[in-house]
């Protein structure tokens, strides 16, 4: 077990590395670092001397160790673009993307989780059938048209609903949190959604699946058999195994909605990082895109991590499987 | 490999045709009313892309033949001023929406199954070699596969032609603004081929035609190729049709988020992003047939991958 975790943190901490190279790579070798920053009126003196501030004179290793160095502390350098620290600029749009993500991460493995155990018991019913059905076009409708679908329903249609932006925000310390005002939370409510629909229906067809799977086996047959009420096998003895997989998927759903919250915030001008990422690539502000990078790989790592250790806690035969001597 | 077959005089043998028509595959794809229809949207669509310039009534990209007058006309009725009848409407500049998309799909086609060729190829040649080979190569090909699939492909995408977009110099970011894209989802796709074909390799390999060709001395390049590759076939077809379906979402939802085809070389994605823009104002045909139109594709694509896998799965035979 331990031997376990001190492999799989030490695989982590390399992806990291391999990442924060990239990174380093990108900043380095992609556009001219000093070109970009320096401008239009610039002297050969300002060029040298901006390159050894930048220790762009140093051998690579030297640099890129500097670079992971400095990243590490969180100092990621200027914005091309707005000639802010790029960390200041990250801090100050984290809230509004860990807010929205929150928000539609809960929904979409609430109603996922509840739909997919409904259709799986009532695998013939016409109610079922149809879920099924919309959920298949919910895969295939892509996340900006349910976006757009929704701005034309709830806010040109029907006016109920703003289409852009976070609303009032109330300042907590450093975070910008948009719970507190009727505006923050209205605003919220049609990014979330779109955010949500697509995790939502696969969370759905996962636990159908695994439902089903689990339904068919024996241990279910001879609850049926000892005449234990149906719902108590649905719910009971049922729902227990198939949520194990549900939970390492989910986990690793939860790294793919900060990803597509990129989509949605552009959709709907939502002020998180996703925005500030697609603005820096079309404006190549390098720094920006390097950061985004780390910080999100960083998420990304840590929930596969925990997402492993958690699966390694609930599923006692790998445990077994592992001291036995390993696949 | 020399065939002998016992003729029978009384039974004439069935034409190829005939034979192809009752085959297990086509009877299964003759009695699915779902994957008949998808087929046939998709059929259409394609052919319509290929044809674009034959069919579309208008050149949406050669400025002389558009009338600024002819702007946002509704579809199906005779602009106001010019009488000219659009049957999808036009755009603000007076383009005809019918044949943007025509031409839109042109691109979101070419850009999706350029991007999934390119993913088969990487994905099955590294698959191959994992599963055949083993050792060394096998660990580093899929740890690198394992990392990249820690991360969500579009976001892999995003990032490939942002790096790509910064190589390029400016003046030509426009031009090599499509095969950025191609290279970009195509790059981020190869991991699905990979693992499916090296699970599929492992098994074949330990069979006896395999050891057979070992035995008599044939190299590992030719047996991946000429005696495994064969075999996996069936699910590769199956992913790429999956993979064709998120790679046309992948390239509109780059373009959409305007880090994909140029507005100069709209694809569908690019069309819908600029349809947004009118949807406040009303004029809703120049975001809704687009849309629409990319929906109807991704989704018979998906019906059609979907009907894939459970006809050439042996269990559900």
């Amino acid at each position: 077990m331990l031997a376990y975790i001190i492999r799989r943190v030490a695989q982590s901490v390399l992806v990291l590395l391999v990442v924060g190279l990239v990174a380093f790579a990108m900043f380095r070798f992609v556009g001219d670092p000093v070109d970009a920053m320096l401008g239009q009126e610039r002297t050969q003196a300002d060029i040298a001397r901006l390159t050894a501030e930048l220790g762009l004179d140093q051998p690579f290793p030297v640099q890129s160790w500097r670079f992971l160095e400095q990243a590490v502390q969180g100092n990621f350098g200027l914005s091309y673009r707005q000639g802010r620290p790029v960390a200041d600029i990250l801090v100050e749009r984290l809230p509004a993307t860990l807010e929205l993500a929150f928000v539609s991460g809960l929904m979409a493995l609430a109603g996922g989780i509840a739909l997919g155990i409904f259709t799986a018991i009532r695998r013939r019913g016409v109610s079922a059938n149809v879920i099924m059905t919309v959920s298949l076009i919910g895969v295939s409708l892509p996340t900006f048209l349910i976006g757009i679908l929704l701005i034309y329903l709830f806010s040109v249609e029907l006016g109920w609903l703003p289409s852009f932006g976070r609303g009032e925000v109330t300042r907590v310390g450093w975070w910008s949190t948009g719970f507190l005002t009727e505006s923050g939370l209205k605003a919220l409510i049609l990014p979330a959604i779109t955010l949500g629909l697509y995790q939502m229906t696969l969370i759905m067809r996962l636990v159908r699946t695994e439902m089903l799977e689990v339904l068919r086996m024996d241990y279910i047959r001879f609850a049926r058999a000892r005449g234990i009420r149906e719902k108590s096998i649905n719910f009971r003895h049922a729902l227990k195994n198939t949520l194990v997989p549900v939970i390492t998927i989910t986990g690793l759903q939860l790294g793919s909605i900060i990803a597509f919250a990129i989509i949605t915030e552009t959709v709907f001008q939502w002020p998180g990082v996703g925005l500030l990422f697609i603005n820096a690539i079309q404006f190549v502000d390098i720094p920006v895109m390097a950061a985004y990078l780390m910080l999100i790989s960083v998420m990304f790592v840590g929930i596969n991590l925990i997402v492993d250790m958690l699966y390694f806690a609930i599923d006692p035969r790998l445990r077994v499987d592992r001291t036995a001597g390993g696949h | 490999m020399a065939e002998t077959r016992i003729e029978t005089p009384a039974a004439p043998r069935p034409s190829r045709l005939r034979r192809a028509w009752d085959s297990d595959f086509v009877w299964s794809f003759r009695h699915s009313p779902v994957a008949v229809v998808s087929f046939v949207v998709v059929m259409l669509m394609m052919l319509g892309a290929l044809f674009a310039p034959l069919i579309a009534p208008h050149d949406p990209f050669n400025p002389a033949t558009l009338n600024l007058m002819n702007g946002f006309t509704p579809p199906g009725q005779a602009n106001q001023f010019t009488g000219e009848f659009f049957l999808l409407g036009t755009d603000d500049q007076g383009r005809d929406v019918f044949s943007t998309i025509l031409y839109g799909m042109q691109i979101s086609l070419f850009v999706g199954l350029s991007a999934v060729l390119l993913a088969m190829v990487i994905g099955v040649a590294l698959g191959l070699m994992a599963g055949y080979l083993g050792g060394w190569t096998e660990t580093i090909i899929m740890r690198v596969a394992d990392v990249q699939l820690t991360f969500p492909a579009i976001l892999v995408a995003m990032l490939i032609f942002g790096i790509a977009k910064g190589i390029t110099p400016p003046e030509h970011r426009d031009a090599m603004a499509i095969w950025v894209l191609i290279l970009a989802i195509g790059l981020s796709d190869w991991v699905q081929f990979a693992r499916v074909v090296r699970g599929a390799t492992l098994v074949e390999k330990n069979k006896e035609y395999v050891q057979a060709a070992r035995l008599i001395g044939r190299r590992p390049f030719s047996i991946m190729l000429r005696h495994i590759l064969p075999n996996v076939l069936n699910p590769v077809l199956v992913i790429a049709t999956i993979s064709l379906a998120l790679a046309i979402i992948a390239e509109a939802t780059l373009s959409f988020l305007g880090v994909g085809a140029p507005p100069t070389k709209p694809s569908l994605g690019t069309l819908i992003r600029i349809g947004q823009e009118f949807m406040f104002s009303g004029e809703w045909w120049i975001l809704f047939f687009p849309a629409a139109t990319l929906l109807a594709l991704a989704l018979s694509i998906n019906l059609l991958g979907d009907w894939l896998r459970d006809a050439l799965n042996p269990r559900l035979r």
